[in-house]
């Protein structure tokens, strides 16, 4: 593995930036990181771009070191990362459709967000008069006996919107492209010019499932940027929401993968323990998804007793409930059968992809920001990150059941440990330039967040969601499964919808 | 044989009776479902709602749907209603039982599904395709199924008539019988998998790519809709009906024997459905779905085991 020091990218050090080092580059040593990507040494975090330079946020996992690069873009275009490492694909299609620059090299060129439906081409770049409608082609697929299945982007049940292009033969699956961009709503566009409190509030809703994550996020690039200390009752209670989120999630997850192969008295029994959570949450917070709870400068509530034994009480009747859903998961053939060797991903590709959360941490790749890049108060908790290495169905429950006993073990930690004192601090108004990033654990993932600040609202903030580089995979993992098994896998990585669409 | 007037009033008592249980049935099994997941679940009478708000609504047609689309429902429905007539239910030896045998039961079936599956093709989707190929699979295999089912029931009996097997059975000279309960699983299976129940099909689901009968009939709505969905509560009826006589016609009353023993064999009948109801809702629950490709194995299950059943009969006519 390469450190920083040993990649020896020259640029000059943005000052303003932070934690992390921001270096901006020229084309070469944009190229040169390119290639470390490509090797594996380095794990690409994300790709975004502003009117006239790209940025890109990389990450050394074993040494926990991450840097951010940038590359001035003033003749409109750069030079493609998505040519030599694919996970950079979608993230360039979308720069190109919100700024106009070019990556130069791409081997699809095709719009990503863009419907030509915005009335303007480039949003945020250029701005230019739209063109005529262009038409999306699907990827080519050619063979004999193939048939073509399009599905979505409305489904007959009431999830998110997205198209799924299946080609098959017969009930195989040949090949599965995914076309989403349905639920785009701006908010990147939002953002610029929005002020700390309101991006905070739309960080919270870039997606739903998340908005806890999303929300330490953003407060905490917010707050590396201002070069403020959030007191340590703060960072706990901060804790102990995404804990909670990420138990509520994993719960409905477990039971809505069983509910898809038809097997509903498990997603009863989950569903009940959700309710659970989630009601202790809204006695403790508030707000059963504990939204706009995270607010830069530490939380916008204290926890009060009454709110701490609601939540203990949950803790216990999970703990209590829990192990006999887990046996009749394990003990039920017919709900084995279709979840043991269901949608293989490979390690090589979790590891290309930096897939995070469950997705990763199903096909080997051992990562958890919580760990790995050790953010208070994680530092002090004592947790073990599940791994495993089949990649299937199967795997991809077993680590949200075992990420189940692991959260509520945290959570238990941070009531019995949590400290007294003050759980806000008000924000220093400023009108230089600041940079902050930050990386959080969600629960389906790293959740990145970068924002620039000036003259003391938002210039331009970016947030990426596990998801970019989750989707990508779910096309590989169903090739040569059944076209019935799509939904089971399609649950098993349960991506968002909203979080890619912005 | 004079057909009276009596005849004719009771089989037509038999046709209301399989008319409006068919959907209590299925708002019994959804219920003990629901109770079973600690929900309190829909009302029993939910499945007749349906049935009215869907009667209510117009009927969307795509552009290019042919006569075929439009006449399947009231063929399906028309087969099925009449399969459904002729299998005794409170009473043997109704009118229709002579006309008919369990063959043209299944015959009847059988061209329903025929006219489902060609309806589901006729608009051209990718959903009515796959759900017309997966429905058409499984027919293919639960229809042999089915037949050696028959033989070996009719082996026995010495007859193919309902009414006389189920007066066979009833009557203290059969005793148990190795072939008859090897029948009788494999009868359960084809139910499972011709009604589109777990672990062939889900009939509450909504991913439609798992779908097999909600596949095939995606495109249908209104009137049409329900009368298929009436069809589907009939034949899950039906089939009840004849497992609880052809392996259980203890209860049932001969054609003829007055109106107590009628009233007798209604209560015990509608007992009987709620028992095999309750024990389908129990056993949906406990079990997870199959992949597609398990359905052949579990339907040439069934294919052998009334394969066994018959040939038994032939080694020995006690077995």
């Amino acid at each position: 593995m390469a450190s920083l020091d040993e990649l020896k990218l020259q640029g000059r050090r943005v000052t303003e930036h932070g934690p992390w080092p921001r270096l901006v580059v020229d084309a070469a040593h944009w190229s040169r990181a390119t290639l470390e990507l490509v090797a594996g040494r380095w794990s690409l975090l994300s790709l975004w771009g502003e009117a006239d330079t790209v940025h890109m946020a990389m990450l050394e996992p074993q040494l926990g070191e991450a840097v951010v690069i940038s590359l001035p873009c003033p003749s409109g275009s750069f030079p493609s990362v998505g040519m030599l490492h694919p996970p950079a694909l979608r993230l360039e299609r979308t720069i190109h459709d919100l700024f106009g620059l070019v990556p130069e090299g791409s081997p699809d060129p095709r719009p990503w967000l863009d419907r030509d439906q915005w009335g303007v081409r480039f949003p945020l770049g250029p701005r230019l008069p739209p063109s005529a409608p262009r038409g999306y082609q699907m990827l080519p697929v050619e063979g004999e006996g193939l048939h073509q299945i399009a599905v979505g982007p409305v489904h007959a049940g009431i999830i998110e919107p997205g198209h799924f292009r299946f080609t098959a033969n017969g009930e195989t699956v040949v090949r599965l492209e995914e076309r989403l961009g349905y639920v785009h709503k701006g908010i990147d566009g939002l953002l610029i010019g929005a002020d700390l409190e309101r991006g905070a509030q739309l960080a919270g809703r870039v997606s739903g499932d998340s908005t806890v994550a999303y929300a330490i996020a953003f407060a905490r690039a917010a707050e590396a940027a201002l070069g403020i200390t959030v007191p340590p009752r703060a960072l706990w209670l901060r804790a102990l929401c995404a804990e909670l989120e990420r138990l509520a999630n994993h719960l409905g997850d477990i039971g809505g993968v069983c509910n898809d192969v038809a097997f509903a008295l498990m997603l009863s029994h989950c569903s009940v323990l959700r309710e659970n959570v989630l009601r202790a949450a809204e006695r403790a917070f508030g707000h059963r998804l504990m939204r706009d709870v995270v607010v830069p400068g530490g939380v916008a509530r204290d926890l009060d007793d009454t709110g701490k034994g609601s939540i203990r009480q949950m803790a216990k009747t999970v703990r209590q409930r829990f192990p006999e859903l887990i046996e009749l998961y394990d003990e039920t053939a017919s709900l084995q059968d279709r979840t043991v060797t269901t949608g293989r991903l490979s390690a090589e590709l979790a590891q290309q992809y930096a897939a995070g959360g469950y997705v990763g941490r199903a096909s080997g790749r051992d990562f958890d920001a919580r760990r790995d890049l050790a953010y208070p108060p994680y530092d002090q908790l004592r947790f073990k990150v599940p791994v495993l290495s089949e990649g299937d169905v199967n795997a991809r429950v077993w680590i949200r059941i075992r990420e189940v006993k692991q959260s509520i073990g945290l959570i238990e930690q941070m009531l019995s440990e949590l400290p007294d004192g003050e759980w806000r601090v008000p924000l220093p108004a400023t009108l230089a330039p600041a940079e902050g990033v930050a990386l959080v654990e969600g629960f389906r993932g790293d959740v990145l967040a970068w924002l620039r600040l000036k003259d003391g609202v938002i210039a331009r903030c970016h947030l990426r969601d596990p998801s970019w580089f989750q989707w990508p995979l779910l096309e590989a993992a169903i090739e040569g499964n059944i076209v019935a098994d799509f939904p089971v896998c399609n649950k098993s990585f349960n991506c968002s919808y909203s979080g890619v669409d912005l | 044989m004079g057909v009276t007037l009596d005849d004719i009033l009771v089989q037509g008592l038999q046709m209301l009776l399989v008319f409006t249980l068919a959907p209590l049935l299925t708002g019994f099994i959804r219920k003990v479902k629901a109770r079973l997941m600690r929900k309190r679940g829909p009302s029993l009478l939910q499945p007749y709602r349906d049935l009215l708000r869907l009667l209510r609504k117009d009927v969307v047609l795509a552009d290019n749907a042919s006569w075929l689309f439009r006449a399947t429902p009231y063929v399906t429905f028309a087969a099925i209603w009449v399969a459904a007539a002729l299998v005794p239910t409170f009473a043997t030896g109704l009118l229709f039982n002579w006309m008919a045998d369990l063959i043209v039961i299944v015959a009847l079936l059988g061209t329903a599904r025929f006219f489902l599956a060609l309806a589901g093709m006729d608009v051209g989707t990718a959903f009515g395709g796959l759900g017309s190929s997966r429905e058409v699979m499984i027919a293919a295999l639960a229809e042999p199924a089915m037949l050696l089912i028959v033989f070996c029931v009719a082996l026995v009996a010495g007859s193919s008539q309902l009414s006389t097997i189920a007066n066979f059975i009833a009557s203290a000279q059969v005793g148990l019988r190795v072939s008859l309960g090897l029948a009788m699983i494999a009868l359960i299976m084809v139910a499972l998998a011709e009604n589109a129940r777990i672990p062939v099909d889900n009939p509450s689901t909504h991913l439609e790519l798992t779908m097999v009968h909600e596949a095939m009939i995606l495109e249908y709505s209104g009137r049409h809709l329900a009368l298929i969905e009436f069809g589907a509560f009939l034949k899950l009826l039906l089939y009840v009906s004849l497992l609880a006589c052809l392996f259980f016609p203890w209860g049932i009353a001969v054609s003829g024997a007055g109106l107590q023993s009628y009233v007798v064999g209604t209560a015990v009948y509608v007992v009987k459905l709620a028992a095999v109801g309750f024990l389908l809702a129990l056993f949906e629950t406990a079990t997870a779905k199959m992949r597609v490709f398990r359905v052949p194995q579990f339907l040439g299950a069934a294919l052998m085991l009334g394969l066994l059943g018959t040939l038994l009969l032939f080694v020995s006519k006690s077995l």
